[in-house]
């Protein structure tokens, strides 16, 4: 990737430290979409794969505008597919959370749940940001996000106070996802003038209120908040899972087999 | 159309071209006409979510993968209202549904056959949706009024695929050589079994005089095909690309395109269930009902533990 320290309005800000930001988010969203897309034709009825579909559509746009305000910064500009489809694993910055492979649908629903409420408050303080592309962007995927937290709730309502066994997947999906969720409220990674400029949101101040949110619905699902260690994960810096290269290999191998080809 | 109507029974609404509704009284044999082909319909559209479904991980550009999952959501919505349909008749889903999985309803033979390549999204969005739509139009004005009303939604979405499915194949095209000669391959495997789409020839088919006779079916089988290769030679040429039928050419007499002869003897075995894809078609879909059945008893449970606490 090109870089270049352009200030971009804010003191310090380098324009790849912005656009290093806008690709990292779209990263979570483009392969939590990836994720979903997978269900499709196998959920459990029609019009979860309507429901499915719907999500996973609606975090590919978001990962398609945020790869089109960050492909824009760089020098030379790139467009949103030499993002998706031309960086090699070590480049994406997305959280480990959002790669790892599906199991039953209460995996899904885990990982959702907590997702979904993380972008939430994310993107509700994101709308707020100095930087006026990724605050448009943000006020388009708050009303999104609102939706799919909604429906991960509902969901996990069901499965946690539906019958022993939907009981039982809940309670082992929710152990086994909880350690990897930590990564989102990280700040490490990010360059601290985003956040101070107020162009980008501290992830570490989300964690209170998205896990206040996800832990009211544990109660709520008469499921227990699971009481482990968070996970050693390193995606936001680009070491990611084992399962990673399989998704890449999958999502990419068309176009990397026909470069310079327009779809 | 509309309320008091003027003829009030089954074959005084038929012969007066109105709609039949739900609680119209109906012959029987009407009744299970309908049903099986509104679930065979209604499976098609589940079905097809398949061999579309195998590329959406791997569509080459972003705009492509949200177009396509955008066109499966669409067959998923289609399967939602034509099982609405269907219910209106007095057939649940998980009647059908169990029916399907038995193998005791079909669905159409055409999604037997694997999408090999990307281009094969082009080409059923081209020529499936295509065939398809001449196959549906007429249904739009079918004597039974949910069906027909369903029907309309279906086929301007059915539309809108048709001319993605046509852009797509045309950038493939128009691209490189190797887009072009993957266009030019999946065209050729596509065309004969999109032929097959509209049934046997006349003379073989067994429903037909009846249905139209009720006014379910408007056109027969050889019509609807003449008039799908009428409309998509003009296209094939727009496209760039070759019909793979030498005996296609323009008839001046008929103002119509005459085409080769099916191969039936194919589309009999793929209907027979000896198609490339039949096995893994049903399995696929088997093996979601079957493991998403925790999630669905788990639904219901919480439904009625909701319903008894508001009680209490």
């Amino acid at each position: 990737m090109v870089s270049t320290s352009e200030p971009v309005g804010i003191a310090g800000a380098a324009v790849t430290d912005v656009a290093h930001y806008a690709i990292a988010l779209g990263d979570d969203a483009l392969i939590a979409s990836q994720r979903l897309t997978e269900w499709i034709t196998l959920a459990p009825q029609l019009e979860e794969d309507v429901a499915l579909g719907n999500i996973a559509l609606d975090l590919l746009g978001q990962a398609r505008l945020l790869f089109q305000y960050a492909g824009s910064l760089l020098d030379p500009p790139v467009g949103e597919d030499d993002l998706a489809y031309f960086r090699d694993e070590r480049a994406f910055r997305n959280v480990s959370l959002v790669e790892r492979p599906n199991g039953d649908f209460a995996v899904t629903m885990a990982r959702l749940l907590v997702f979904s409420a993380y972008q939430l408050e994310l993107y509700s303080r994101l709308v707020q940001s100095t930087d006026s592309t990724l605050a448009a962007i943000a006020a388009k995927a708050v009303k999104e996000v609102a939706y799919h937290r909604d429906h991960a709730r509902q969901w996990v309502l069901r499965l946690g106070d539906g019958t022993a066994e939907s009981h039982a997947r809940m309670q082992t999906a929710l152990d086994a996802e909880w350690p990897w969720t930590a990564e989102l409220f990280e700040a490490g990674w990010l360059a601290p003038e985003l956040v101070a400029g107020g162009l980008a949101v501290d992830p570490a101040a989300l964690a209170q209120p998205a896990l206040a949110w996800v832990r009211a619905v544990v109660a709520e699902a008469t499921l227990a908040e699971p009481e482990v260690r968070p996970a050693v994960s390193f995606g936001r810096v680009g070491r990611h899972t084992e399962e990673m290269g399989r998704l890449l290999a999958e999502l990419q191998h068309l176009a990397r087999s026909h470069p310079g080809a327009t779809w | 159309m509309g309320y008091p109507r003027v003829v009030s029974t089954f074959d005084d609404l038929i012969a007066a071209n109105e709609r039949v509704e739900p609680r119209d009284e109906m012959p029987d044999a009407y009744r299970a006409t309908l049903v099986r082909q509104i679930a065979q319909h209604a499976h098609s559209e589940i079905i097809g979510m398949q061999p579309e479904g195998n590329w959406l991980t791997r569509a080459p550009s972003l705009r492509r993968k949200a177009i396509l999952l955008a066109k499966v959501q669409d067959e998923a919505g289609h399967g939602l209202y034509l099982y609405a349909a269907a219910e209106t008749l007095g057939v649940s889903r998980d009647e059908l549904l169990d029916a399907l999985h038995a193998g005791k309803q079909k669905y159409s033979s055409i999604f037997n056959y694997p999408t090999l390549t990307w281009a094969d999204i082009g080409a059923i969005g081209w020529l499936v949706d295509g065939a398809a739509i001449v196959n549906q139009v007429p249904l739009c004005r079918c004597s039974y009024g949910p069906y027909a009303r369903a029907m309309v939604r279906v086929c301007k979405e059915e539309s809108f695929h048709q001319r993605q499915g046509f852009e797509l194949l045309h950038t493939l095209s128009h691209g490189t050589e190797a887009q072009h000669a993957m266009a030019q391959d999946a065209v050729d495997r596509w065309w004969w079994p999109s032929l097959m789409m509209f049934g046997p020839p006349d003379d073989a088919s067994t429903h037909t005089g009846q249905s139209m006779a009720w006014g379910i079916k408007r056109f027969s089988n050889d019509t609807l095909r003449q008039r799908f290769v009428d409309m998509t030679v003009p296209q094939a040429e727009a496209l760039g690309l070759t019909l793979p039928d030498p005996e296609l050419r323009w008839n001046e007499e008929r103002s119509s395109w005459d085409f080769g002869e099916i191969d039936f003897t194919e589309l009999f075995e793929v209907v027979k269930g000896n198609g490339p894809c039949n096995a893994q078609r049903l399995a696929h879909r088997v093996r979601a009902h079957e493991e998403g059945a925790w999630v669905r008893e788990a639904a219901s449970a919480y439904a009625e533990k909701r319903a008894a606490r508001e009680v209490a």
